[in-house]
């Protein structure tokens, strides 16, 4: 590869960004001065493509956005083309190429939030700021939604800092953001300026039936002690006793299927994947939880990061990987220190590394923070952000457990399906799936927003009568944006149940409309989500979308249908055709749900009728 | 000069009813080419790696959830295709009405035959359907990027990365409905890695990459293919001999283009050949 640079020159602030992550430069090839030396001696050009996200986070960072030099000093020492290295910067919506402030608001604009008045939050601080796009930016899902409306500042600076307001009043916003804020965001063990406990994210935090939740608000999540005391490495224990094929025996016995929304096996996964020839092997943890209304992912993280470590520990034992990504969405800032420190202490102690616990087993995890692109939870799109490409599905077959990351057989699990291999360890098969818990994140119309935890099962109406509902409960959107509205509270919450409800479980959302919600303003939200989401690489949904927001905002905005040269009839026959083609046709799974929710509204609840 | 194959293993599959054999490892595309099926593509690259990103070549599997983009789905023994089902036509109708409403497809080969042929109305969606619209991007005498007709099918990308040129001169940046094929910081080409080969203009499937002389005659309407001859020669620069095919209308060469089958070059040239006819 012969790659050209344009000569622009890093400042002194990007080039130490960078040099931080990547260490000093070797040779002057690679961006430092040159010698006598250097002159008579042939570099290996050696490509680092994998370090591009986190070259681009630490410019990210410390600067607050990056410059033509920072890309092109990035690049020489990764050895990356300069226009791929842009290409890539430019799909991630926290990244900026132009000077910005070093201090930026993101106000969740999405559907959780929305019900919960965030028009207002958005309204007071235009007023204060200007429209939105250098001091602010509308969000989409912050994942806060039990304390919506959410908020999220991040300030670049060394070290950078976040700040979580939630719930963000008009005021609160307005008057904080003049502040700097007091604690650093990435601190372990120190709550994030603003946050509350992750108790409050948790309604039934200390009932002792709890399984996945049971720490969650209990325990200390900075302590690793508090972590054993309470139960914790007594499943990675169980697991050397069983051995990599009993492990994957016991998961697929219990006939967990994956939270993560595709409720794909579990098990058969793992086996897939521990019986390729081809090697090295990749576990990584898909903790991007971008989904609207989804937050369990990110409440498990923060009140129980070790149990997160250990479930990763015995996922790479029993499928015979060496390393573990977790790939945490960058919105979240709680949870990814929490994470960082679970890792750093796991490997002091003996519990990631070589021969953990004495048995041999080598395993360790590395955090990769995403840049802001909801795509990034498709799995094959978590392969190309950590490889450094565009966050752009792949097309399958080949599927992840033969070609995942780096072209290496990969298990891709969510972060809600890893945690319940402990209880399946820690009980058994049998046991565990005589009771299998699930997660919802419940929000918007009801009295107890949080993360719950209920046995399969139960149903739609049991769930609201624990979080209580406010309001008249009009519909309930279940599985978040990729989902579907529904009016019948007697649907079980099973994969099965959902199913035949027309409905599915998703990643858990349960947000629940009451009849003061806009439902045409709900649906043109959803609709923008997907056209800004789309990575735009598939015609379907990369024109597809807009096409679907743009036909929602004729419907919405009519007012006196005999006015107007076209017909909503006309408008709904386009949205189900087109609606339809991405569903068929679309590359991945954003493009292929896009429609889903619009089309539930649309024929149960008659929004444009 | 026909390389030898190793020999292959041959899979039997239904193409709309009719059986076929083709080789292990063909595509479902290749299959409906045996069997004497016309699919239309616009992604697909004869010469690259397909990405399948535009999706008119999408057919029914049967027993498959979602339509299959025939260019890059491999066949299996005993696949059941239908290329001319009722809902592989709705999806080509749709995507050649998505297409047609943000993207100029003027100059696209078959384009208007396909949307007649599929009754494919791109004006349904109305006057203010949001356009890739832009202007085209003039930088340097050779050739001309005109994105308003790009369908960002990505062979240009592939042919000038790490499938042909490995200059790495051109990407993809943003995403969805704003992303573009872009230089660095969208930089001038005279100021980026194009080594001005010319192999992205050869694949680019919509004539969103042009030759400077096409592109000036069209703005000035003396652009008539009809008049045009081909005559495919040799290059007489250096010894790797590549094939040339010369494009001439009224006495001048209007552009050079090169034979995909030839086995050394595919359809690459340098910029010598492609561009160097002045002196002819
Ligand atoms: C657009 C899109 C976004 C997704 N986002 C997530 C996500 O944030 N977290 C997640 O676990 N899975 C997400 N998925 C599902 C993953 O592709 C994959 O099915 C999952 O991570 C597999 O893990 P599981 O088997 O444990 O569920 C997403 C899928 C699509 C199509
Ligand atoms: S469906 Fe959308 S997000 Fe998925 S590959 Fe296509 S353009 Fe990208
Ligand atoms: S002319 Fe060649 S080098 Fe330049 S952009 Fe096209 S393919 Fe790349
Ligand atoms: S410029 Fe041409 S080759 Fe490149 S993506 Fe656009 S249509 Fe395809
Ligand atoms: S944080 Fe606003 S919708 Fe979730």
């Amino acid at each position: 590869m012969d790659i050209r640079f344009r000569g622009a020159e890093p400042s002194e602030e990007e080039r130490a960004a960078v040099d931080a992550l990547l260490g000093p430069p070797a040779t002057a090839w690679d961006g430092g001065s040159r010698s006598e030396a250097d002159l008579r001696a042939a570099a290996r050009a050696e490509s680092q493509r994998d370090l591009l996200l986190p070259a681009l986070h630490a410019v990210n960072d410390r600067v607050g956005w990056i410059s033509e030099g920072a890309l092109d000093y990035i690049c020489r020492r990764l050895t990356v083309p300069p226009a791929e290295a842009y290409g890539v910067a430019t799909f991630y919506s926290l990244f900026s190429m132009k000077p910005r402030p070093k201090r930026v608001l993101h106000v969740c604009t999405d559907l959780a939030c929305q019900a919960k008045g965030a028009q207002d939050v958005r309204r007071r601080v235009e007023e204060r700021f200007g429209p939105a796009g250098t001091d602010w930016h509308e969000s989409p899902c912050l994942g806060l939604c039990e304390r919506a409306p959410a908020a999220l500042a991040l300030e670049a600076g060394q070290p950078h800092r976040a700040e979580v307001y939630a719930p963000a009043t008009p005021d609160t916003i307005t008057t904080v953001t003049e502040v700097a804020p007091s604690s650093n965001g990435h601190a372990p063990s120190v709550n994030v300026a603003g946050e509350t406990p992750v108790k409050d994210a948790v309604p039934q935090a200390g009932n002792p039936d709890l399984v996945l939740l049971r720490r969650a608000g209990v325990v200390d999540p900075a302590s690793l002690d508090d972590y054993r005391a309470s139960g914790g490495y007594t499943a990675l224990r169980r697991a050397f006793e069983l051995g990599p094929a009993g492990v994957i025996r016991e998961v697929l016995e219990s006939g967990l299927v994956g939270r993560g929304g595709a409720a794909f096996p579990t098990g058969r996964k793992w086996d897939a994947t521990a019986r390729q020839p081809d090697h090295p092997h990749y576990l990584v943890c898909n903790a991007d939880e971008s989904e609207p209304g989804t937050f369990k992912d990110r409440v498990v993280m923060e009140g129980d990061p070790y149990a997160l470590v250990e479930a990763m520990t015995i996922a790479a034992y029993a499928t015979g990987c060496a390393k573990g990504y977790l790939y945490i969405r960058g919105e979240y800032p709680r949870a990814t220190a929490r994470l960082q420190h679970a890792i750093a202490t796991a490997r002091a102690r003996g519990l990631l590394g070589d021969d953990i616990l004495g048995k041999g087993l080598s395993f360790d995890i590395e955090l990769r923070r995403g840049a802001g692109a909801y795509i990034c939870g498709e799995e094959t799109a978590i392969f190309n952000s950590i490889e450094g490409q565009r966050g752009e599905p792949r097309s399958k077959p080949p599927f992840p457990v033969e070609k995942g990351l780096f072209g290496k057989p990969t298990v891709v699990n969510n972060v809600e399906t890893l945690v319940n291999v402990l209880p399946i360890l820690e009980r058994g098969a049998q046991a565990y799936a005589a009771a299998e818990p699930k997660l919802f994140c419940v929000s918007g119309a009801v009295e107890r927003p949080g993360v719950y935890e209920l046995p399969f099962g139960a149903t739609l109406r049991e769930l609201l009568e624990l979080s209580g509902t406010t309001g008249t409960t009009r519909a309930v959107l279940l599985g978040g944006a990729a989902g579907a509205f529904v009016t019948d509270l007697d649907i079980p919450l099973t994969f099965e149940g959902t199913r035949n409800a027309g409905a599915t479980l998703g990643s858990g959302v349960v947000l629940v409309i009451d009849d003061t919600v806009d439902m045409k303003r709900l649906l043109l939200r959803i609709a923008e989500f997907f056209r800004d989401e789309s990575c735009g690489q598939c015609v379907p949904c990369r024109v597809g979308t807009v096409r679907q927001e743009e036909a929602l905002h004729r419907l919405s905005r009519r007012v006196d249908p005999a006015n107007s040269r076209r017909s909503d009839d006309d408008d709904l026959v386009l949205l189900r055709e087109v609606g339809q083609t991405m569903r068929d046709a679309s590359i991945c799974g954003l493009g292929q749900t896009a429609w889903n929710a619009v089309e539930s509204a649309i024929d149960r609840l008659g929004v444009f009728r | 000069m026909i390389p030898l194959q190793p020999p292959r293993r041959l899979i039997d599959v239904e193409i709309d009813g009719e059986d076929v054999r083709v080789p292990e490892g063909s595509t479902i595309l290749d299959a409906c080419h045996a069997a004497g099926k016309d699919v239309p593509t616009l992604c697909y690259g004869d010469t690259l790696t397909p990405k399948n990103a535009c999706r008119v070549c999408v057919v029914e599997v049967e027993g498959a959830r979602t339509l299959a983009p025939s260019c890059s789905r491999k066949a299996e023994q005993g696949m059941k295709v239908g290329t001319d089902t009722e809902r592989a036509r709705q999806s080509r109708k749709v995507v050649l009405e998505l297409l047609g409403s943000s993207v100029d497809l003027s100059t696209t080969p078959r384009a208007a035959e396909w949307a007649e042929e599929y009754g494919a109305d791109p004006a349904r969606f109305g006057d203010d359907a949001a356009t890739v619209e832009q202007p085209a991007k003039v930088d340097n005498d050779l050739y001309v990027r005109d994105y308003n007709k790009c369908i960002l099918c990505y062979k240009c990308v592939d042919a000038c990365g790490d499938q042909w040129q490995n200059s790495f001169a051109i990407a993809v940046a943003g995403r969805g409905f704003d992303a573009t094929i872009s230089t660095e910081f969208d930089a001038p080409l005279t100021d980026s890695a194009c080594v001005y080969c010319g192999n992205c203009v050869e694949v680019c499937p919509t004539g969103a990459l042009s030759f400077k002389s096409e592109f000036d005659m069209r703005a000035e309407g003396t652009w008539d293919e009809s008049r045009q001859t081909e005559t495919t020669t040799i290059c007489s620069y250096c010894g790797v001999g590549c094939n040339l095919t010369l494009h001439v209308q009224d006495n001048k060469i209007v552009k050079v283009t090169s034979p995909h089958d030839n086995p050394v070059t595919k359809g690459n040239l340098c910029v010598k050949g492609r561009f160097g006819y002045g002196y002819v």
